[in-house]
């Protein structure tokens, strides 16, 4: 029973090892601001996520696992928020996004000043 | 008064489960700054509402989790391929549209999932307007009208 | 597998820090930070667990508050020039005293 909880742990880090290295890559080849902030957000959400939960996995039913559980409440929770207010004040200083090639009715320009 | 004391429980709930360790003198320790936040909070008038989640339909709110979970993954693996294409095959948009949640509650949540999902990022949010930054077309364009959208609407509670 | 992982996690604060230096904008930059500090709260925690010692994952979650609570402090210098500044982005470009 240990050894099954040993490997789906390592699987879990492995996994969560391979979304954060995906999210640094998408960080440094990403072409403008805007595109950037989603490989950051894989990092963010799978890659922290599936490595608290293999180290969950290792802890068992301990105090430890309620902090590691804590940790990843508080990267779900404040991670949107922080990348959210990039994004506005990206946005508000005059930024412009890089919008796809094909042009399209659904594309809008930020009305606000 | 009532939010005070769900604060200081909160609060004292923390530090028990944060210090894991139940000596006389860390207990008292902890009450007292629980005490000490509590009045400094109450000093800045700054009790929030959300001290006391009535308005939050919790069944659903405990059914809606492991939804955006695997919503989440769906996305991330979609923005993972994507990233290690060799052509980078992104189209990026901005798209707007319009919420249908009326709660301060129901479009933070909506907008926290939306830039918690890989590949979109809410850039923009007030009521009834939201702007989101959508890393290809098809993502942007699915994101008016969701099943996010429905679903967060009925967590309201009014 | 710790090792493997705590290792995986450098290799992307180094990309970050990559593009910390290279990022035309000040909020790529910010944006590299965040991600560096997210690195560094799981690489906390990973170390805790190689190390035998989990008291580094109160660090752990310290450093995650403070993190979000940096980016958003250093976001309001650069927008106003001003960490104490509410509302309305300002017009003017000097500094405040």
């Amino acid at each position: 029973m240990t050894i099954f909880i040993d490997i789906l742990s390592a699987l879990f880090l492995a996994g969560g090892a391979f979304f954060c290295l995906v999210g640094g890559i998408g960080l440094v080849r990403m072409p403008d601001f805007y595109t950037r902030m989603h490989g950051a957000s894989v990092t963010e959400t799978l890659g922290a996520g599936f490595m608290l939960i293999g180290l969950i996995l290792q802890a068992g039913l301990t105090l430890v696992a309620v902090k590691l559980a804590m940790i990843g409440l508080l990267i779900l929770f404040a991670s949107p928020t922080a990348t959210h207010a990039l994004a506005k004040a990206a946005l508000r200083s005059g930024l412009k996004p890089q919008l796809g090639k094909q042009p399209s009715d659904d594309e809008v320009t930020p009305s606000k000043p | 008064m009532v939010r005070s004391l769900t604060t200081l429980i909160g609060l004292f709930l923390f530090w028990l489960l944060l210090s894991g360790m139940f000596v006389p003198f860390l207990l008292a320790a902890g009450l007292g700054s629980a005490i000490a936040v509590v009045m400094f909070t109450r000093r800045l008038d700054i009790i929030a509402a959300e001290a006391t989640p009535t308005y939050l339909n919790w069944f659903k709110f405990v059914a809606y989790c492991p939804w955006l979970i695997k919503e989440i993954m769906v996305a991330a693996w979609d923005v993972t391929k994507r990233i290690l294409h060799p052509k980078m095959p992104i189209s990026p948009t901005m798209v707007e549209f319009s919420p249908s949640q009326t709660t301060d509650t129901g479009l933070v949540i909506h907008a926290n999932s939306i830039t918690l999902t890989p590949g979109t990022i809410s850039v923009e949010v007030e009521r009834g307007r939201f702007l989101v930054h959508a890393l290809s077309r098809e993502g942007g364009a699915s994101l008016a009208g969701s099943e996010m959208d429905s679903r967060c609407t009925s967590l309201e509670r009014h | 597998m710790l090792a493997a992982a705590t290792l995986a996690l450098l290799v992307t604060v180094a990309l970050a820090l990559a593009r910390a230096a290279l990022g035309p904008t000040v909020f790529d930059r910010l944006q590299a930070c965040s991600t560096v500090g997210t690195c560094a709260m799981l690489v906390l925690a990973l170390l805790g667990f190689l190390g035998g010692r989990p008291e580094f994952l109160d660090i752990a979650l310290v450093y995650g508050l403070l993190n979000v609570i940096g980016v958003i402090a250093v976001l309001k210098f650069f927008l106003h020039g001003d960490t104490n500044k509410a509302g309305a982005k300002s017009t003017s470009e000097d500094t405040p005293s």
